[in-house]
């Protein structure tokens, strides 16, 4: 399919959101803290894993893309590539990134552009990892006082990788201004009824992420890329 | 983690076109949000159209495999005990 170049600069944007975020939830696999939850988050990134292939797809061929760009040609925002850390730093990830997926789907949806027939299929996937994320931020911000103070400290820490979500991104047509307000009363809200306050930090300027859709990311994320990408660089050109 | 934090929970689906809820298996879960939640992944595959009920299994009192006889001897020689001795018409389809 070819595609205009904007067009094209956006798929790779959001779809290496969700190629990256689908690799990080990859990880847990194993690693859940009980099995019921090992299922939710292998499901949350194969939804995931689902959108970054119809999205690559539309930038060109969804494995060249995913494994032979290297770290500095990927679009993607440095929140989703940020390590699992424990459990609520992955809520916390979840929580930010899925409120933000789902207001932007839901607006793409409601559009006439080149990605409404995606976000049709792909905004009911993400409310539920939305719902997923609140109600975990719930248990675990009201929960116990080590709980609490996890949460806390997670949602604190990943706060300034937040003002990056609401740079407009070329080639998708929503109002960002309108988005970041929404996402931000959401935000607000469930953090509001877990017990936690709103972290303090800034969100943009300074001592913020804001980088990674212009292929500058985080020092984990080029580990992250090497496993990920190991077997294809071994053997290019292998089908499998 | 301890079982009181994590109970079990039984777990009854309807599908899009079933008539009952039929008995789909357990999961253990902290509470009965999750539970629903949990078992949409784990026996629905979210699959439009259905619906689920969690039950605490502790909510759940079952009938004594030692009581089999008294509770459940259907007094097959008691033939008037059966409504059996009618023709179901055929309109009638789940009886």
């Amino acid at each position: 399919m070819s595609v205009d170049l904007a067009t094209h600069a956006a798929a790779l944007a959001l779809g290496d959101d969700a190629l990256v975020l689908s690799h990080r939830l990859g990880e847990w696999a194993g690693h859940a803290p009980v099995l019921e939850e090992e299922v939710a988050l292998a499901n949350i990134a194969l939804d995931l894993l689902g959108q970054a292939r119809v999205l690559l797809s539309m930038a060109g061929d969804e494995d060249e893309l995913a494994y032979l760009r290297g770290e500095r040609a990927f679009r993607n925002l440095q929140l989703v590539e940020q390590p699992n850390g424990d459990f609520a730093h992955t809520i916390a990830r979840q929580l930010y990134f899925s409120t933000y997926q789902h207001l932007l789907h839901a607006e793409l949806a409601a559009g006439e552009g080149p990605f409404a027939p995606l976000a049709a299929k792909a905004v009911k996937e993400v409310a539920y990892h939305r719902d997923h994320a609140e109600q975990w931020t719930l248990r675990l911000g009201d929960g116990t006082d080590v709980s609490h103070e996890r949460m806390r400290r997670a949602c604190e820490a990943l706060w300034r990788f937040t003002g990056e979500m609401f740079q407009p991104v070329e080639g998708v047509d929503v109002d960002w201004t309108a988005l970041e307000t929404t996402w931000l009363a959401s935000v607000t809200d469930v953090l509001g009824r877990a017990t936690l306050s709103v972290p303090e930090g800034p969100r943009t300027g300074a001592w913020t992420a804001g980088a990674g859709r212009q292929g500058l990311h985080t020092e984990s994320f080029g580990r992250m890329l090497a496993e990920m990408q190991h077997l294809h660089r071994s053997h290019p050109g292998a089908s499998w | 983690m301890t079982n009181t934090d994590w109970p079990l929970w039984e777990v009854f689906v309807r599908s899009r076109r079933g008539l009952s809820h039929t008995h789909a298996g357990s999961l253990h879960a902290p509470d009965a949000d999750l539970a629903l939640r949990n078992a949409r992944d784990l026996y629905t595959r979210r699959g439009e159209g259905v619906s689920i009920w969690v039950v605490p299994s502790s909510a759940i009192t079952a009938s004594s495999p030692d009581e089999k006889d008294p509770f459940f001897e259907p007094s097959a020689d008691k033939p008037y005990r059966h409504p059996t001795f009618y023709e179901i018409p055929d309109g009638v389809k789940h009886l």
